[in-house]
């Protein structure tokens, strides 16, 4: 059997019925470089700045808007900076309370925060993903900090922070098998999330914290937000990034999903980590244009801010 | 213009004598299995009691600080260098938050921290020192820092592993620590926090069941460790990337690397492998490195070497040293749990380590058949008689302490399988000079298993693995 004729690979939509009243009502390439924060300034984030990186945070804003107008009740996010490797881990206290100091970017981020966790909805995500297969594990210690991934998606899109979120971590699979093995599972994460949703009743967002390409600087850059050196790595990066947002806007997912493992190899997309692939079969491969509002880089990075706004845009599931 | 004379032209390596500034270097893993959940696995546990061990030696050490570079900590730009003096927080690993939270407080020397950036920046790294509350500090310098220096003893200085990095830049990254130690005139404990075979089991296991994530892995692990045992380190750093490619070593090995450029690449090393055991399917080992003023094994085919000729930078570095004949203590390997009511290997906890990937006996079928046993003590770099000279050449032995302490080495290994020394039914007796040593071996024979009568074969051999003169195989009842 091939890596592409893999039953767990076929990108079909799931004919089954809506299990419940609960809908995804939207899904998010919410990328999480913390110089978005620092940039914005916020009371929460120590470090301050001048400006820095607009394009990307205006880009947040204006998608922020549309999606906050849904009235989500809960916003779910995929992270690649909690890192698992017993199978897919979620935040299972209801409250967190710390400081997350990025230990990449600690002269930006240092960042306080109070979080609200929806643990019916991660432990109903958890069961159905069992059920799917998946190895799962509910992080029930209070003490944990939350990474900064996490943290920066969830802010970008709500920075009042009133609304509880789903913390989901990103399983290594990919790098001890293949990314076909872990887009793989990440597909079953996805229409596990959709499930649980259904069931609970939730209104629900959910948020892809992945950068697109991802070769970056290896120098420093002072202030961090002096915009005159920001560029894309290279061209054939940039190249990248622009077919995959080409397919994003012409709607058509299921050959984005099939070009993806290429995608991670070529431009080291952080996409590998696994959030956009899981996006997209929570909201059962849509075929709609997303709206792309905003790509730029981030110490040369490509990063984009993509919306697929499923309940004015079509969406049936 | 001509080319320098290979055999007169000053070695570079001789510039960087690790003797003066490295008190010792040490391969550690750092999973908090060791720390937090050790009574579960046998094998979690016995690297938690050579942890302690190598603790309880680094109580005494003279060094001023820890230098502690860990794969765990990762960095994209450049290398970051921990320089907040008091850092305090309470750790959850993001893996293993069950097993409890893991509060710290260390002590850092961020002077020389700042030193070690400086120089760092000096040869064209990219480096930041880092001074911020709540700066988290990775789970493998804090396993380490806690089990290694429990009372916060020495002041540590901690560097980031960039995950892009290759291997000219992690020599250059451990080479700037060394003109930092120079420059501060400081004495330093290495230390290199990493795995070796890096391939997890990615499921939930019963912890009593881990094991090697394959026989491949293990295979790989146990040849580096032949290495380091042997002090090789730049061997293994030569070695690494086939390692890394091989056993998915802990991001690409590039611990060894910078070990390597802090200690001069070079095998001037006396090697001690303290500990191997699988940690959810990873290889942990705990090395321990003395700098030494030969180099312990060489290996690798020399011309000049060969050709007979000793050129003045080699006289400076030592004299050449034949072929398995080593200086420095032998190369001991993993300790693996006994199973003594079965078939299966015996490891002693008494005896010299062996030098390679076998345990000390194996118990089958009513019979004990115990490996090759030289004089060599456990823990301990001198040979009983093993005559040296003023520079720490062999020039000679004593056959008959080297007899007693390979019949005290066998005494021990039966004892701990349930035999002992009376139930001996069988003797292989090796000697590298067998024309003068045959009498006085056979006298004190006679007197230990006079009265025992196993059956016994001498035979004469060029040499024995590690500088000795004496060995004993033996097969016993278990």
């Amino acid at each position: 059997m091939t890596a592409t004729s893999h039953p767990a690979l076929q990108l079909t939509p799931d004919p089954s019925p809506p299990q419940g009243p609960g809908r995804i009502v939207a899904g998010v390439l919410a990328p999480h470089p913390p110089h978005l924060v620092y940039g914005e300034n916020p009371a929460r984030n120590e470090p301050k700045s001048e400006c820095g990186w607009e394009v990307l945070r205006w880009a947040y804003e204006r998608c922020r808007k549309q999606v906050l107008a849904l009235e989500p009740d809960v916003l779910l996010v995929h992270s690649p900076h909690w890192q698992t490797i017993i199978g897919h881990h979620f935040l299972g206290v209801r409250e967190f309370h710390g400081l997350s100091v990025d230990p990449i970017f600690p002269n930006i981020f240092r960042f306080k925060y109070d979080i609200t966790v929806d643990v019916d909805l991660a432990e109903a995500i958890a069961k159905e993903a069992q059920a799917a297969g998946l190895a799962t594990k509910m992080m029930r210690n209070a003490n944990f900090r939350v990474d900064y991934g996490t943290i920066t998606s969830c802010h970008m899109m709500n920075p009042d922070w009133d609304i509880p979120i789903v913390g989901i971590a990103s399983n290594n699979s990919p790098y001890y098998y293949s990314n076909e093995v872990g887009q793989a599972q990440m597909i079953a994460l996805g229409h596990a999330t959709r499930r649980a949703i259904e069931r609970l009743g939730r209104r629900a967002v959910l948020l892809a914290s992945n950068t697109l390409s991802h070769r970056h600087f290896t120098f420093k850059v002072e202030p961090p937000e002096d915009m005159s050196h920001e560029h894309v790595y290279s061209h054939g990066q940039y190249l990248w990034d622009m077919k995959v947002l080409s397919l994003m806007r012409a709607g058509r997912t299921r050959e984005l999903l099939a070009v993806l493992p290429e995608f991670m190899d070529m431009a080291e997309s952080e996409v590998k980590a696994g959030a956009l692939a899981w996006m997209l079969a929570g909201l059962n491969f849509p075929d709609y244009p997303a709206e792309i509002h905003g790509y730029w880089t981030v110490i040369g990075t490509g990063n984009a801010v993509v919306e697929w706004n499923h309940a004015t845009r079509g969406g049936t599931r | 213009m001509t080319a320098p004379d290979p055999r007169t032209a000053p070695d570079p390596r001789t510039a960087l004598d690790p003797r003066s500034y490295l008190d010792r270097a040490l391969i550690v893993p750092g999973h908090p299995h060791i720390l937090l959940a050790a009574d579960r696995n046998p094998g979690w546990q016995s690297l938690r009691q050579s942890y302690e061990q190598l603790a309880g030696r680094l109580a005494k050490s003279p060094a001023d600080l820890l230098l502690i570079f860990s794969t765990q900590w990762v960095s994209v730009i450049g290398h970051l260098i921990q320089c907040d003096p008091q850092p305090k927080w309470l750790h959850v690993d993001q893996n293993w938050y069950e097993f409890g939270e893991i509060p710290y407080e260390f002590r850092v020397d961020a002077e020389f921290g700042k030193a070690y950036a400086q120089s760092a920046a000096a040869v064209g790294l990219h480096s930041s020192t880092v001074n911020y509350h709540g700066f988290p500090i990775d789970t493998g310098t804090i396993v380490a820092l806690k089990l290694l220096n429990p009372a916060n003893r020495l002041p540590a200085c901690m560097v980031s592993c960039n995950i892009y990095s290759e291997k000219e830049e992690m020599i250059a990254l451990g080479e700037a620590a060394a003109a930092a130690l120079q420059s501060q005139g400081k004495r330093a404990i290495a230390i290199a926090v990493t795995s070796l075979s890096n391939r997890y089991t990615v499921s939930e296991i019963d912890p009593a069941k881990d094991a090697i994530s394959s026989q491949k892995d293990d295979e790989w692990n146990r040849k580096m460790l032949e290495l380091f045992g042997e002090g090789r380190v730049e061997d293994a750093s030569q070695a690494a990337r086939q390692f890394a490619r091989e056993a998915n070593a802990d991001m690409r090995f590039r611990a060894v690397w910078w070990l390597a450029g802090l200690t001069g690449q070079t095998n001037r090393f006396r090697g001690r492998v303290l500990d191997y055991q699988p940690v959810w399917g990873t290889g942990a080992a705990l090395v321990e490195l003395e700098p030494a003023e030969t180099e312990a094994v060489v290996h690798e085919f020399d011309e000049v070497r060969q050709l007979g000729v000793q050129p003045a930078a080699t006289a400076a570095r030592g004299p050449a040293v034949a072929h398995a004949k080593s200086p420095g203590p032998a190369a001991p390997v993993a300790k693996a749990p006994n199973k003594p009511n079965g078939d299966g290997p015996v490891m002693s906890s008494r005896a010299a380590e062996p030098v390679g990937a076998y345990p000390h006996a194996r118990r089958h079928g009513g019979l004990l058949f115990v490996s090759g046993i030289g004089p060599r003590r456990r823990g301990d770099p001198e040979i009983p008689g093993v005559i040296r000279d003023d520079r720490g050449q062999v020039i000679g032995h004593d056959a008959e302490a080297q007899t007693r302490a390979v019949i005290e080495n066998l005494g021990f290994i039966l004892e701990e399988a349930g035999s002992s020394l009376e139930k001996v039914v069988d003797v292989t007796i090796y000697l590298t000079d067998i024309e003068r040593d045959f009498p006085i071996v056979n006298r004190v024979f006679g007197e230990v298993f006079g009265q025992i009568q196993p059956t016994r074969t001498t035979v004469g051999v060029t040499a024995l693995p590690t500088p000795i003169a004496v060995e004993f195989k033996v097969t016993a009842l278990a």
